[in-house]
């Protein structure tokens, strides 16, 4: 749909005290990438209520599979095979359907397959680490993968990322952007992290943490983890839209 | 008589963000960091195909932290109007309008070939000057920055923006504005700082 006309929803707005702060010094690089002046306001015009699209062509077979997206012909990746299935929902409730998810993570050992991770855990030659996926019309997305490890970082002496799967969501409006993590129910690593202690609320964070769903699990095959991903609501403009809404 | 429970008047919030961490490019362009063979392409690396209408410009830039030091680890994203002042919200169309560049891994510069966008209406009808929605996402960025850039050569648009009109401190506006060298505009961005770009809410 092509548009030039004045947006007919705004998204509600970010509640920046659920967020993480620019600034959160416990977590050493925020310290210097944290703008310090005060983000200036506006109400959303059609640049920011409108976005990209993309369509099932970019999305190849395998482009949900890490375990076989880079994997030689008949070989597989290393480590816990999961799955990993949810919804992409708006602050409604709401399905958010067709939009683009990628993830990507470290290896079952907690290795990176980029050259500057030099952490001692080898890297799997079939394991590449990327994936991506279009929610369905539910809203609805899944993924295959290996459970990725933990891994020390250089934040202090001794911190430990827990295991996690970035991820990055589009909505419909190019506010909507986001990239989160997303966390297994059980790990202790959860609550010493620098980087999830950056969230003030413990509830965001049981929000970004996926809980083992043993009924859609696969007998003899893979755990499924469940994780929905919320991304931020809109509202009509009463009288330019329908009185009862969208 | 009961208490009032409190109960939320939506049933969910938006999932907090996270940083994207320092191999964000394994997820967003796995190509540009030696990850082949999955995705023909990185998506956002071409915006314009032959058929694009309007003038071809080359918007490149850096982004600095508040120590002065480049990022060479940054991913940048932009979103645009095409030349005649519309935003193509589907797959299929001769200009996507968004782009994904990551920060060179040496210079540290981002590059997009795109067109220059035209004007677009704000919600009560003034234009607003020609500009391109930026997000910036990398290491140390807990929640992804929305930034704006305009250009030098459109004083006049500029002037009459209701965004760039929002800015209180005055000689902020000029964070915003890219400055024209041939066909490439050049905008560096800095996080914080004596320099630190105007970053927005939206």
């Amino acid at each position: 749909m092509k548009s030039n006309r004045p947006p007919i929803a705004n998204f509600f707005p970010r509640d920046r005290s659920w967020h993480p702060k620019a600034y959160t010094p416990d977590y050493k690089t925020s310290i210097l990438r944290s703008p310090s002046r005060a983000l200036v306001a506006f109400g959303n015009s059609v640049s920011e209520t409108s976005g990209p699209a993309f369509g099932h062509e970019i999305i190849g077979p395998l482009d949900n599979d890490l375990i076989l997206n880079f994997a030689q012909p008949g070989m597989s990746a290393i480590g816990e095979r999961i799955m990993v299935q949810g919804r992409v929902l708006d602050e409604r409730g709401q399905p958010v359907p067709g939009v683009l998810i990628e993830f990507w993570q470290a290896n079952a050992g907690g290795r990176y397959r980029h050259k500057k991770d030099g952490y001692l855990a080898p890297l799997d030659p079939n394991f590449g680490g990327c994936g991506r996926t279009l929610s369905g019309d539910d809203g609805a997305y899944a993924f295959r993968t290996v459970r990725p490890g933990p891994y020390p970082w250089p934040n202090g002496p001794n911190e430990w990322r827990p295991a996690h799967i970035h991820f990055s969501v589009f909505g419909h409006g190019f506010a909507q952007r986001l990239i989160t993590q997303m966390y297994f129910e059980g790990d202790p690593l959860i609550s010493r992290c620098p980087i999830v202690r950056t969230i003030n609320d413990d509830r965001a964070v049981g929000q970004l943490t996926a809980r083992l769903d043993m009924e859609a699990s696969a007998p003899m095959d893979a755990l499924t983890y469940r994780f929905d991903i919320v991304l931020r609501g809109s509202r009509s403009t009463l009288f330019e839209n329908r009185m009862e809404g969208n | 008589m009961a208490t009032p429970i409190e109960r939320p008047l939506y049933p969910v919030k938006e999932s907090a963000s996270q940083t994207a961490g320092p191999y964000v490019h394994i997820g967003l362009t796995p190509n540009f960091c030696g990850i082949t063979g999955v995705y023909d392409t990185d998506l956002g690396a071409t915006m314009v195909t032959d058929q694009t209408k309007g003038e071809r410009i080359t918007l490149e830039g850096r982004v600095f932290d508040g120590g002065g030091y480049l990022l060479t680890d940054a991913l940048v994203e932009i979103w645009q109007a095409d030349a005649d002042g519309i935003y193509h919200q589907t797959a299929e169309s001769d200009f996507s309008g968004w782009g994904r560049a990551p920060a060179h891994a040496e210079t540290g510069i981002f590059r997009f070939e795109t067109v220059k966008p035209g004007r677009v209406a704000f919600p009560d009808g003034r234009m607003q000057a020609p500009h391109i929605n930026v997000w910036i996402a990398a290491r140390g960025i807990n929640l992804g920055l929305n930034t704006r850039i305009y250009f030098d050569d459109e004083a006049e648009a500029n002037a009459a923006d209701p965004v760039l009109g929002r800015i209180e401190h005055r000689d902020r506006v000029t964070t915003l504005i890219a400055r024209r060298d041939g066909n490439s505009y050049i905008h560096d961005i800095h996080l914080q700082g004596p320099q630190e770009t105007v970053f927005f809410d939206i």
